[in-house]
Order: C-alpha cells, then sequence, then structure tokens
C-alpha cells in the first residue's frame, strides 16, 4: 500500500532487537506464526490454571486479539473468510499472567491498552502492541492467512473464542501503538486533538437529569 | 403467494451480499472524506479500508471479520401474502442467517448472555431479530439484512425540552469523542440520531436513521434536514478522524428519525454504523422474483405519518 508512513516487515518471532526499531505510528507487516486468544482463553488458561494449549513454540509468539470468520469442514480443513481484532482493553487484567507463561512479546488487537498498563505489564515482558487498521480491514488480513496448522480449545470454547493458530505472509497492515519504552500513538493523537475540544461545547450546558459517575472532563477515556 | 422458497434463497443471497460487498453511496462518501483527510495517519486508515472492500468483491469474502449482529428488516406490503404465513417466513431468515454464517463464512458471534452457548450458526434465542413494517397498496415484501457491528458508538440519554437543541449537540458531541478515541466506533461512520419516541422507540428510531437510510438522504422536514448537515459539519470538526487519530473523517453523513414523544421529555439516542456499514435489501414479488439493491427505502412518508387517517403525504415542520 502506498503511504508516506515509515513502513516495517517484521519476520516472527521478533527478537527483543528487532521490537526496539519500532516507533510508534509505524506501519508494520507481519510474516511468520501467530495465534488468536481472548478472554475465553485467557480465563481457561490464566485465571483456572489450565495452562497453555500446547507448546509455545508450536503457537507462536504474536497474540492476536481476534476470532476468525472460518469454519472447519467436514474433513478437518478450514476454511477461514475475514480476520478482524477486537477490543483489547476487556483483556487487560490477563495479561500479566498470560505473558508469563505464553513468552509472547507481541499483542495485536484493537484500540490498544492504556500506558499506565504498557509500562506496567508490556515493558518488563519487552513486549508491544500492533493495532490493526480501520478496524475493519478482515478482507486484507484474511488475504495474508498462508495455512491453519492448528486450532485449539474448539470443543472447551467455541469456534470464537477457540485458539487458531495462523502462518501468515505479509499479514497486515498494522500500526505500532505501543513502543518498547510503553509510549502510547492513541493517547499521544488524544493529545493532539484534546485543546480542541473547549470551543466545540462553547454555549452548551451539561443535561438537565445528571447521570451517577457522570464526569464532564473531555480529555478523559472510556476505556 | 409469495413462494416461502424464493424468500429462504433471496435471504441467504442478502446476506452474502451485506457481508462482502459496501454499499455505493457509503463508498462514495468515505471517498469523499478520503480526499479531505489532512491526517496522515487517518488518511491511510481509509485507504487500507478503499483496499479491503476490492479485496472483499475480488476474493468474495467478509469485508470485516467480525460479523457484528446479523439482523432483519421485513416490510410487508399490506396486500403480500406469504407462503406458510409470518411462522414460514420467520424459519426461512432464521435458516438464511445459519447456512450464510457457515458458506460465506461469517463469524458466529450470537452466543447466550449468561452461559455464552454459541449455537456457531447467529441463531439463538431472540436472535437474528426481526423487524416489521408495512406498506399501503403494494404485495411485494422487502427483505433487508443489516450486520451491525460494534460494540461502541451508540449511547441513550433522556433530555427534557428545557436542554433544547444545544442539549441535542452535547449528547451528539459526548458520544462522538467518547467512543471515538482510538476509533472505537470504527469511524468513519453514518451516524444515526433518534430523537422522541418512547425510550426504546427512540433507540430504535436511532438505529433505524443510522442502518437504514442512505448516505446523502435527507430528513423531509427541512428544519431536521439542516440540523443533520450542521451535526455533521461539528462531526468533522472535532479534529479526530479514523481511528481516533488526528483528522476530519468522523461522520459520513448524520440521520434524524424523530417520533412523539411525552410532553415532559426528549429522549434521545445515537448510533454509529461503522466503516464496514454492511446492509442489502431485495424486494420478493408474489411470483417469487427477486430485486436486490443497497437502499432499505425503510422510512417512507407513511412510515413518517402523524395523523389517524393515511391519504396524501403531510410534511410537518416544526412551527
Ligand atoms: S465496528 Fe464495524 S468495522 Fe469495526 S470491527 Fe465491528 S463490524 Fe468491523
Amino acid at each position: 500500500m502506498a503511504t508516506k508512513l515509515k513502513t516495517v516487515e517484521l519476520k516472527l518471532p521478533a527478537t527483543t532487537d528487532d521490537l526496539r526499531a519500532l516507533e510508534i505510528g509505524t506501519v508494520v507487516y507481519l510474516t511468520g506464526r501467530l495465534y488468536t486468544a481472548r478472554e475465553g482463553v485467557y480465563k481457561r488458561a490464566v485465571e483456572d490454571g489450565a495452562g497453555m494449549p500446547a507448546a509455545n513454540v508450536d503457537l507462536g509468539s504474536a497474540n492476536f486479539h481476534c476470532s476468525p470468520a472460518a469454519v472447519i469442514n467436514p474433513d478437518g480443513t478450514y476454511k477461514v473468510g475475514a480476520v478482524t481484532a477486537t477490543a483489547s482493553f476487556r483483556f487487560a487484567k490477563w495479561l500479566d499472567g498470560w505473558f508469563d507463561i505464553s513468552g509472547s512479546n507481541i499483542i495485536i488487537g484493537k484500540g490498544g491498552m492504556t500506558s499506565e498498563i504498557y509500562r506496567n505489564v508490556f515493558v518488563p515482558h519487552n513486549a508491544i502492541y500492533l493495532t490493526t487498521v480501520g478496524y475493519g480491514t478482515g478482507a486484507l488480513l484474511g488475504r495474508g492467512i498462508r495455512d491453519v496448522p492448528g486450532v485449539y480449545w474448539r470443543d472447551e470454547l467455541g469456534l470464537a473464542q477457540a485458539v487458531w493458530v495462523l502462518d501468515v505472509e505479509h499479514f497486515g497492515p498494522f500500526l505500532v501503538e505501543s513502543d518498547l519504552a510503553g509510549n502510547s500513538l492513541f493517547e499521544r493523537e488524544n493529545a493532539k486533538i484534546a485543546p480542541g475540544i473547549d470551543k466545540l461545547y462553547a454555549g452548551t450546558k451539561p443535561a438537565t437529569l445528571r447521570r451517577y459517575g457522570e464526569t464532564d472532563d473531555k480529555t478523559e477515556e472510556v476505556i | 403467494m409469495i413462494p416461502i422458497a424464493s424468500l429462504e434463497r433471496t435471504a441467504f443471497d442478502l446476506m452474502a451480499k451485506a457481508a462482502i460487498e459496501i454499499p455505493d453511496d457509503y463508498l462514495a462518501g468515505l471517498r469523499r472524506c478520503a480526499d479531505t483527510e489532512k491526517g496522515d495517519l487517518s488518511a491511510f486508515v481509509i485507504q487500507a479500508m478503499l483496499e479491503n472492500y476490492e479485496a472483499a468483491k475480488e476474493d468474495r469474502r467478509a469485508m470485516c471479520g467480525d460479523t457484528g449482529v446479523p439482523r432483519w428488516y421485513v416490510k410487508f406490503g399490506n396486500e403480500a401474502r406469504v407462503e406458510g404465513g409470518p411462522v414460514a417466513l420467520e424459519r426461512a431468515l432464521r435458516s438464511a442467517t445459519a447456512r450464510a454464517t457457515r458458506e460465506v463464512p461469517l463469524r458466529p458471534n450470537r452466543v447466550h448472555p449468561l452461559w455464552r452457548t454459541d449455537h456457531d450458526n447467529n441463531v439463538g434465542i431472540n436472535a437474528p431479530e426481526i423487524e416489521y413494517a408495512f406498506h399501503p397498496d403494494a404485495d411485494w415484501v422487502d427483505l433487508t439484512t443489516v450486520h451491525k457491528g460494534g460494540l461502541f458508538g451508540s449511547d441513550y440519554r433522556m433530555l427534557f425540552p428545557g436542554d433544547g437543541i444545544e442539549g441535542i449537540k452535547r449528547f451528539y458531541l459526548d458520544t462522538l469523542i467518547g467512543f471515538g478515541k482510538r476509533g472505537l466506533a470504527c469511524q468513519p461512520a453514518i451516524v444515526g440520531v433518534g430523537l422522541g419516541g418512547s425510550k426504546d422507540t427512540s433507540m430504535t428510531l436511532g438505529k433505524q436513521a443510522s442502518c437504514l437510510r442512505v448516505v446523502g438522504s435527507r430528513n423531509p422536514d427541512p428544519k431536521i434536514a439542516a440540523l443533520e448537515e450542521e451535526l455533521k459539519e461539528i462531526g468533522n470538526s472535532i479534529g479526530m478522524g479514523a481511528m481516533g487519530f488526528m483528522g476530519s473523517s468522523m461522520v459520513v453523513d448524520c440521520h434524524i428519525e424523530v417520533g412523539y414523544c411525552h410532553t415532559g421529555g426528549m429522549p434521545m439516542s445515537v448510533h454509529m454504523f461503522c466503516l464496514s456499514s454492511r446492509r442489502a435489501t431485495a424486494r420478493v414479488y408474489a411470483d417469487g422474483r427477486a430485486t436486490f439493491r443497497t437502499d432499505p427505502d425503510w422510512f417512507t412518508d407513511y412510515s413518517r405519518r402523524s395523523t389517524v387517517e393515511w391519504g396524501k403525504p403531510v410534511a410537518e415542520a416544526a412551527e
């Protein structure tokens, strides 16, 4: 894709040195092995203590927050259509434990997490966060999938929550949302937009009926 | 009598079309955003989406991996008769939803809210939703499917007459800014605003305004139409573009639908139909023929009528 933005092709598994070279806002394409895991997997593996569904080397080292639009054919093969990430902030509470047992160093998802989570959980594990783009680029991502070497916990968790292992080539685009120092691209952009927000509200006053817990600080986030 | 087999076949085709083909009106609107977007990152996102729609059509694969919640809108011509009646029609729509989930494929998103049971076919208790409307002097049935994405981007609030237009703008901005950050709403979006009605009607009208009206359409009340334009402008001047990056691409269009409400209140809802604004409509005739289109034509003079009797259209502007 033609863009002025800096673009990097990254091979998986990625070393800490590879990740050090990535600045927030860089466009990344991935080649190698990764897997999907989201709340069902985290709960089972981390909270219920079931551990990893397979050897880490068979799963890969990048965790995609996603459930593919895919089917398992009667002959056991797979048909993957589109893949799109799901919002990651909901999974923050499991990640420390997950990094420990999975050894992964890349999280791919939608919308990122707070820089506080990056500093406290990602940085100690030398991990970064890549955000999908759009976020609806499911067909482009689907094109990058070369093979599905395994699906785990399909019976336990259902198709959508199962662990799908994906071998990918030029899989993307993604944007670097957090770097090894724990900076967040989204928070940088929020800060750029914040100064203009007050004037949008000029002449309006808060609603007659307030809501419990409501804030009037528009620089806050809902996540 | 409309053959039930044609309805089921058409419903399946609609599911695939909605999932794969971005409607032309939204596509044209997004291209206009691309032409004016100055933010590097936001422009990159829109470019990627435009390429994604091409990839989806070329490969015949779903444009977004998240199917959202597939649902149905059915409009019955007053003279239409369906083989097997409405019960058979509901069965056909559920069956088409399940088959499309397997064959397109779509993501089986629908689970029980408590037990998280997944039938892997997007069918379950109260799912897919089927909403009905009726139309005078017609013997066809219009089927529309919408695959509405987004756990984010919708909100409801009870406003009061004293909150006025400024209160409407404020709640609109709150919703766009809150869900626009990090692009939680997958904007640029078609924003639907439901004003009035009972609380649930306010939610329903807002959702229908975002999902069932095409980009560029305007409410027949000229003052409401002007408010639609104004809200669109305001949304695009937040300074936020795709994914919440700096830019100007937030709102592809804004649609407002109204319903008469309690004299003391002014309930309002806001909905955002995302970068995968998936909708497809077909009209099925008595002989089983189907014609496809992307404009659901859901809101009509008849559906917006404000009098007891239905005669000629009554345009009702605020005094
Ligand atoms: S909100 Fe729309 S574009 Fe975004 S992930 Fe959901 S369906 Fe896809």
